[in-house]
């Protein structure tokens, strides 16, 4: 790696270990952001040598990959390899301990959570986290908001970008439910909706947000085969509108059919990455799934 | 490999149908609600202006033939008795904000009522160490933007904390206002208070002020311009990009948070338009008084500002209105009845049966009187979470 880059990294952990008083302009972390890496100056984001530790434990250990823009890229690996982690890193919930992710050559390590939606960033949960009570509409209105700029006092006199705002976000809202295939419960509580229709909802809600990557954290967990399938298509009809999407599953054969991209996790490491049929056939892989048998240790 | 994730959200099961009296009562508001959200806005309009027509001639209410008796007993001064509840009603519709929409517990909100009287007496009367003696109309900005300030003060370095933690630096700082003010003898000047505070302007046709100090009717109607004011303007925020954000806040804040929502800045509005509405509250208070001291802002005015909101209905405006209006009439009816036992006052009785009355009402309506769908169905959700079936 360049040089910059090494000093870049000395200040992130310089700013993990509570040293908040370095001076600004000292490392390239810090003013505009620069084009970082040489190789692939189509990345969308890039994972630097990501190393997550909570106390002992380390659950990303020196993680590298860039996702592409327009691609849907895979991130898999068997229960408990650090995908969720991974993916908290990159959205901000959790703020590595070494190395740095770079959104459009910006890094996005110790902003803030909404900072990082703004950026166009957006997240969908493994385990729904819906607003229940707010029905489908609002909830996507929520999404939609994030880059509204209605103020409080816009809001309280009624003033006109409050009316066009809030126009605007209803029906795109609205277009994007009906994109999802769920128009017909927009007037509905998030808690009344199926399961299935709950998932498509959190995945209209993060549209919403307008993003250039959609991070999907299991997405499918939990359905049938039909279902799989029509979210796959679902999947590919967003990539089509521009998005560029971060698919995490444990599923192999799902993940294989939509896939442009893999990288495979085990125990915090990457051990391969590449085309599905490429990391299909990668003896690391096949052992971190089917385990490796006593012969061939 | 796949997993079988059971979905977090249940749909719940239909409604059974409605048993008993309270299942009918539960029907009946049901449909009553549905009726009103069916009407064209100019319905609701002309219902909105009647119902405030009509509140506007509550001071005449004693007179309603059979009725009215029943409604004033003779130990109320009802017209200072329904002043009172106007400011009650502003504080719950104020509180309102900052514990139904945005979720957040506060039990110091005594503290900006608090601010709001203090601005204005020490603008305006001769006692104040400013000796400025500015009219009571002067000092209202003040008043307003001086709470307001305080709202953002405390709630900038506590917002990052939740639930409890919040609740107990709130009490703690409606206690601090209360015991700086006892202890700057000559600056807020403790029990012996501020006098010859004046009253707002206007005088009638024949030259006596609309503002005086035998009627409290004009005072009443001050205050229930003020409540229709605040009602307009914590309705267009509900119903708006802020409104969503605090709810969304009170859902699930982390998920709001990486939806976009940022959300120490809505929690930080809640909790500056809570203020600012305990200050008008205490503008208002002090335009009525004359006199005030340290000993009207103590704990219990808080704990019964809460109990309000929480007796009407959390998050919800009618709610708010009738539970702030309650708190205040019931100790005021036990005025003059005579208790049958020790032939003592009910009204000294108050604190005890006003306590039964909210644990009666807890038990059998724990979301409130007029209830928030949204927070009656959270409080399910949370019913469940702690005792799962």
């Amino acid at each position: 790696m360049s040089e910059p880059h090494i000093e870049s990294l000395q200040w992130e952990d310089a700013a993990n270990t509570g040293r908040v008083d370095a001076p600004a302009g000292t490392g390239p972390a810090i003013g505009p952001p620069t084009p970082h890496d040489p190789v692939d100056p189509n990345a969308l984001l890039q994972i630097d040598n990501v190393t997550l530790r909570f106390g002992g434990v380390v659950a990303l250990d020196d993680v590298s990959f860039s996702l592409r823009r327009g691609e849907i890229f895979g991130l898999i690996g068997p229960n408990g390899a650090g995908k969720t982690t991974c993916f908290n890193a990159m959205t901000g919930v959790y703020r590595p301990t070494f190395g740095q992710i770079l959104f459009n050559g910006a890094p996005i390590s110790g902003r803030k959570k909404h900072e990082i939606t703004r950026m166009g960033i957006a997240r969908t949960f493994q385990n729904i986290r819906l607003f229940p009570e707010m029905t489908a509409l609002e909830n996507v209105m929520v999404g939609v908001d994030a880059h509204h700029h209605t103020s409080v006092v816009g809001a309280l006199f009624r003033l006109p970008r409050h009316w066009r705002e809030e126009r605007e976000g209803r029906e795109r809202a609205m277009a994007l439910l009906e994109f999802v295939g769920i128009g017909h419960r927009a007037n509905d509580t998030a808690r009344n909706l199926a399961y299935g229709e709950q998932r498509r909802l959190e995945i209209a809600r993060a549209l919403g947000t307008n993003p250039t990557l959609l991070c999907l954290d299991e997405p499918a967990a939990g359905f049938n085969p039909a279902e799989k399938d029509s979210l796959l298509a679902l999947i590919r009809r967003i990539r089509d509108e521009g998005v560029t999407i971060l698919l995490i599953e444990h599923d192999m054969r799902l993940v294989m059919g939509v896939c442009d991209r893999i990288v495979v996790l085990e125990f915090g490491r990457k051990i391969a990455e590449g085309a599905p049929a490429v990391v299909r056939q990668d003896p690391k892989v096949i052992a971190a799934y089917l385990g490796v048998p006593a012969d061939a240790a | 490999m796949t997993t079988i994730d059971k979905p977090p959200v249940e749909t719940p099961t239909a409604p059974a149908t409605p048993q008993g009296p309270l299942g009918r009562f539960r029907q009946f508001t049901g449909s009553a609600r549905r009726w009103w959200k069916d009407l064209p806005w100019w319905g609701r309009l002309i219902g909105n202006v009647v119902i405030f027509g009509l509140a506007a001639l509550l001071p005449y209410a004693g007179q309603i033939p059979l009725i009215g008796p029943q409604i004033i007993t003779t130990g109320i001064d009802w017209n200072s008795s329904l002043f009172v509840m106007t400011y009650y009603v502003l504080l719950a519709l104020g509180l309102n904000v900052v514990v139904g929409y945005a979720g957040m517990l506060d039990l110091g909100y005594v503290g900006f009522f608090a601010i709001g009287a203090y601005t204005v007496a020490l603008f305006t009367s001769s006692d104040s160490l400013f000796h400025m003696q500015w009219s009571w109309l002067a000092a209202v900005p003040f008043g307003f933007v001086i709470s307001m300030i305080f709202g953002v003060i405390l709630g900038w370095p506590t917002l990052r904390l939740r639930g409890d933690y919040l609740a107990i630096v709130t009490l703690g700082f409606a206690e601090i206002i209360r015991i700086t003010a006892n202890s700057t003898p000559n600056f807020l000047r403790g029990d012996r208070g501020f006098g010859s505070l004046p009253h707002p302007p206007g005088s009638w046709s024949d030259g006596t002020k609309i503002f005086g100090v035998r009627d409290a009717k004009p005072y009443f109607w001050l205050g229930l311009v003020a409540i229709v004011l605040v009602i307009l303007a914590v309705r267009n925020l509900d119903r708006s990009r802020v409104g969503r954000s605090w709810l969304a806040i009170r859902e699930d804040e982390e998920a709001a948070e990486i939806m976009g929502v940022r959300t120490v800045k809505y929690k930080l509005w809640a909790f500056a338009i809570g203020a600012l509405v305990g200050g008008l509250g205490g503008v208002i208070f002090v335009g009525y008084q004359g006199f005030m001291n340290s000993s009207t802002f103590v704990l219990q005015f808080s704990i019964l500002v809460l109990a309000a909101v929480v007796l009407g209905g959390s998050g919800n405006i009618p709610g708010a209105i009738l539970g702030g209006a309650l708190i205040t009439y019931i100790p005021d009816r036990l005025r003059g009845i005579s208790d049958p036992i020790t032939h003592t006052d009910l009204y000294q009785w108050r604190f005890v049966l006003f306590g039964l009355l909210i644990i009666i009402v807890m038990i059998f309506r724990p979301q409130g009187l007029i209830p928030s769908r949204r927070r009656a169905m959270e409080l399910k959700d949370r019913a469940r979470e702690v005792a799962p079936q």
